[in-house]
């Protein structure tokens, strides 16, 4: 196998194969914690550290990993490494683990996490696994950081709690946008963060699985 | 190399990583639980404070809850009582000799503790201004737990708090919901004649009932929570829960006693 190189493991996830925009993996969580940006970044750095390391330990044992039980031996190292995650949450941003609440334990399901467990750290030495984690994770983060601060800016008009947009209802300007505060509109900023990506990056665009033939004649039946 | 799709090697490896995860996760969980009470203990103080109606964002939750008085009460006598050793409510409903089982249980608790809590919350020149009852029940997957807190008159709500449940978020989980919550501000609990009154709708309360005063919206898809919650008020303003410590307040309040 050729030698992977650290830096386009550690880049590329971020634009040209990012988790979320090519491989449309990890959307779930992306729409549930994006309201606002404090709970996306702290979501990110527990995806961060969670990816990074998952990949590390699978890794390090996978020449001993027996293959009829390797699913469940790489779920037993992520929930143990979500649940230390969550534990620190608890003990010392207690406000946002609430916030966050089963989420952060819906790292476990999320796809990214297995799918680089299973299709990289399985094949591939610990230190460049980690760093595919690492590199991964923040490919996610980059979106879930985008739709983040987009929801919080336009559906509550601050950003990290600071208010930008004087609201309305406030006195101000800004009538904020209840949508954003919505699941759907994290659909659509992702759609919009595809679409921008796609039309920068045209070998993105997946090929049309059919082609519509031209049109024929009307039947003679008419 | 050793087949490592072999029976000893599969087991080998799966009691290894067990092995090897149990011990950093509990590792974690004991060396973190000191941090994770003490937060738990704020919170509860801040929810306290947020049934009453006094809290503000960012404000000192340690501070604001000095002028909040908590006594413990004997539910059947409705006395204050001051227990040797502090009063734990979690620890007193597992212990049978601090708590006994329920003959009639609507609220779906199994045992009630034979003390309570509660907290009165006072104004700056020590008059009450609010009573803060904890109440808990069973709503569809979870107990509800949530502070209840009642006008000086004893009988009007001035507000509620759920702080903890694990109802389905988006329907039952709605009852954290700050707006559902406003509907509470002001509701009657009992009767002209003392009696407990209180309802949750199935759907919204139609306009212009009579009884509007005793009746809350229902959470929609949440049908077996509101029952939950309504249950839950019947329950401990009841008989069974702090009727007896109430109905003592307010003869105490009529003769004009100061509480």
């Amino acid at each position: 196998m050729a030698q992977l190189k650290a830096r386009e493991v550690l880049f590329a996830p971020i634009f040209a194969n990012n988790p979320i925009a090519l491989q449309i993996l990890g959307v779930c969580s992306a729409l549930a914690i994006t309201t606002k940006l404090s709970t996306t970044i702290t979501m990110c750095a527990a995806v961060i550290f969670v990816l990074t390391f998952s990949n590390y330990f699978v890794s390090l044992i996978r020449n001993m990993i027996p293959s009829n039980i390797r699913i469940i031996v790489q779920m037993t190292i992520i929930t143990a490494l979500v649940i230390v995650v969550d534990q620190f949450l608890q003990a010392f941003a207690f406000q946002l683990s609430r916030e966050l609440s089963v989420f952060v334990g819906l790292i476990i399901t999320n796809c990214i996490v297995l799918g680089r467990a299973e299709a990289f750290a399985m094949q591939n030495p610990p230190l460049i696994s980690a760093v595919d984690g690492l590199g991964n994770a923040l490919g996610y983060s980059v979106v879930l950081l985008a739709v983040g601060f987009s929801r919080e800016l336009f559906g509550s008009g601050s950003v990290l709690g600071a208010q930008v947009l004087p609201l309305v209802a406030e006195g101000g300007w800004y009538q904020p946008n209840g949508l954003m505060l919505l699941p759907p509109s994290a659909f659509f900023l992702i759609g919009g963060f595809i679409w921008i990506l796609r039309s920068y990056r045209t070998e993105q665009v997946e090929k049309e699985p059919f082609e519509i033939g031209p049109n024929t004649r009307t039947s003679p039946a008419f | 190399m050793r087949d490592k799709n072999s029976v000893a090697n599969v087991l080998r490896v799966a009691t290894g990583v067990c092995l090897v995860c149990a011990v950093i996760v509990s590792t974690a969980a004991v060396t973190l639980r000191p941090f994770q009470e003490e937060n738990r203990a704020t919170f509860r103080q801040l929810n306290v404070l947020q049934a009453a109606g006094w809290y503000e964002p960012g404000m000192d939750v340690a501070l604001a809850f000095e002028r909040i008085d908590r006594r413990v009460v004997d539910f059947e006598t409705g006395e204050y009582v001051d227990p040797p050793g502090g009063f734990d409510p979690v620890r007193a409903v597992r212990d049978p000799a601090q708590s006994s089982a329920l003959a009639g249980d609507p609220a779906g608790i199994g045992r009630r503790s034979h003390y309570g809590e509660v907290f009165l919350a006072r104004a700056e020149d020590g008059t009450l201004e609010r009573v803060i009852l904890p109440v808990h029940a069973y709503g569809l997957w979870s107990t509800m737990y949530a502070f209840l807190a009642l006008e000086s008159d004893l009988r009007t709500v001035s507000g509620i708090s759920f702080f903890e449940h694990g109802e389905t978020p988006g329907l039952g989980g709605e009852i954290e919901n700050p707006r559902w919550q406003e509907n509470w501000i002001g509701k009657q609990v009992r009767d002209a004649d003392g009696s407990v009154r209180f309802q949750v709708d199935r759907g919204r309360t139609p306009d212009g009932a009579a009884d509007a005063d005793h009746r809350i919206d229902g959470l929609s898809g949440a049908t077996i929570t509101s029952r939950g919650v309504e249950n839950m008020v019947t329950f401990w303003l009841g008989e069974q829960g702090y009727g007896p410590y109430l109905a003592r307040m307010e003869r105490r309040l009529n003769i004009g006693e100061a509480l």
